[in-house]
């Protein structure tokens, strides 16, 4: 945070910097190594020592091995419960999505700042990063639905029991809702974050604010119920990690059963 | 009016949106709450309804939330 002249910045958390590499071009464009690039490196370093840790298939599993087994077995359990059978394929792919996504907004959360020259960064708070995801998914859908289904995809488009006169109508509507997917699952995951760190850095403001201020009274009335209301919206946002994290995966395979299984 | 006053109030409007968004969010986690105490041997395979009716809400709220950012930093 940029304290300039008292003023607290909240939106500098989300700079992007580049940490070395600044000379690396490919084709013009700069490939330099940024802080959201060691974000994602720790995310994913993270992510398979945790799985690595608990796949080491013991008969009697322990503690992590059984914490791994509650992971993988939430997102089986929710792909069997919305796609069936069919949807055990595309598991890998959901069940990466989501240890991903989990990883990265609890990682933006850890307290590091208190060290100094260490700044944590949510590399879910950026729409290219949750853009790539949203559109990625996106792109499965329609090559799973092109794929087994051929050009009668397009049937998802006109539900059962549609009066024919309101077809044209009701394929429009549907058209544009689906077409709308990847931006909303992109545009959610980043707002709910974006916000959050917005807020938290909001109210980190008022307590800084009120400590450095001269009238003496301004600390105990300002910065203790400001550092308070903190801490209950950390905890809030740890929950809002978790859910986004698991509607993400939820919306995903949701979007999957429409193409598998069309209405 | 000045348009960078105008900006802010816009952006301040925006914020009613978050708030009308907090009334949906609401109402769907109150409505499963009340249900589930009902029947709470069907609540559990409602979850992923609930979970949906809640991101489809939330994500209007967060649509206001970036039309204020918009106003403030872009705009």
């Amino acid at each position: 945070m940029a304290a300039e002249s008292g003023k607290i910045d909240p939106m500098y958390q989300f700079e992007v910097e580049p940490l070395f590499g600044q000379g690396w071009q490919i084709a013009g464009h700069s490939i330099a190594f940024t802080n959201s690039a060691l974000w994602m490196l720790i995310t994913l370093v993270l992510a398979v020592l945790f799985m690595a840790g608990g796949m080491k298939r013991q008969l009697v599993p322990g503690r992590w091995q059984a914490a791994v087994e509650g992971m993988t077995g939430f997102i089986t359990n929710m792909m069997d419960t919305n796609i069936g059978p069919a949807g055990r394929k595309y598991v890998p792919y959901v069940f990466s999505l989501f240890i991903f996504i989990l990883f990265a907004n609890l990682l933006g959360l850890i307290p590091v700042g208190v060290i100094p020259g260490v700044h944590p960064f949510t590399v879910t708070s950026h729409l290219t990063v949750t853009g790539v995801l949203g559109l990625l998914t996106f792109a499965i859908v329609l090559v799973v639905g092109f794929a087994k289904h051929g050009l009668h995809f397009f049937s998802l488009f006109v539900p059962h029991g549609t009066p024919v006169p309101m077809i044209p109508l009701i394929f429009v509507i549907e058209l544009v809702s689906f077409l709308v997917r990847p931006f909303s699952l992109a545009l959610r995951l980043f707002v709910a974050m974006t916000a959050g760190h917005v807020l938290l850095k909001v109210l980190a403001g008022f307590v800084i604010n009120g400590l450095n201020a001269e009238a003496l009274w301004v600390a105990p009335a300002v910065s203790l119920p400001a550092m308070i209301l903190m801490i209950g919206i950390s905890m809030l946002e740890i929950l809002i990690a978790v859910i986004q994290a698991y509607v993400f995966a939820l919306l995903a395979s949701f979007y999957l059963n429409d193409a598998i299984n069309l209405h | 009016m000045d348009a960078e006053a105008a900006k802010l109030l816009g952006a301040g409007l925006a914020a009613i949106g978050v708030g009308m968004a907090a009334l949906g969010v609401g109402n769907i986690w109150g409505s499963f709450l009340s249900s589930a105490l009902r029947n709470p041997a069907a609540a559990d395979s409602q979850q992923g309804r609930l979970f949906i009716g809640f991101a489809v809400t939330e994500l209007l709220g967060l649509l206001a939330f970036v039309v204020a950012m918009i106003l403030l930093f872009v705009a």
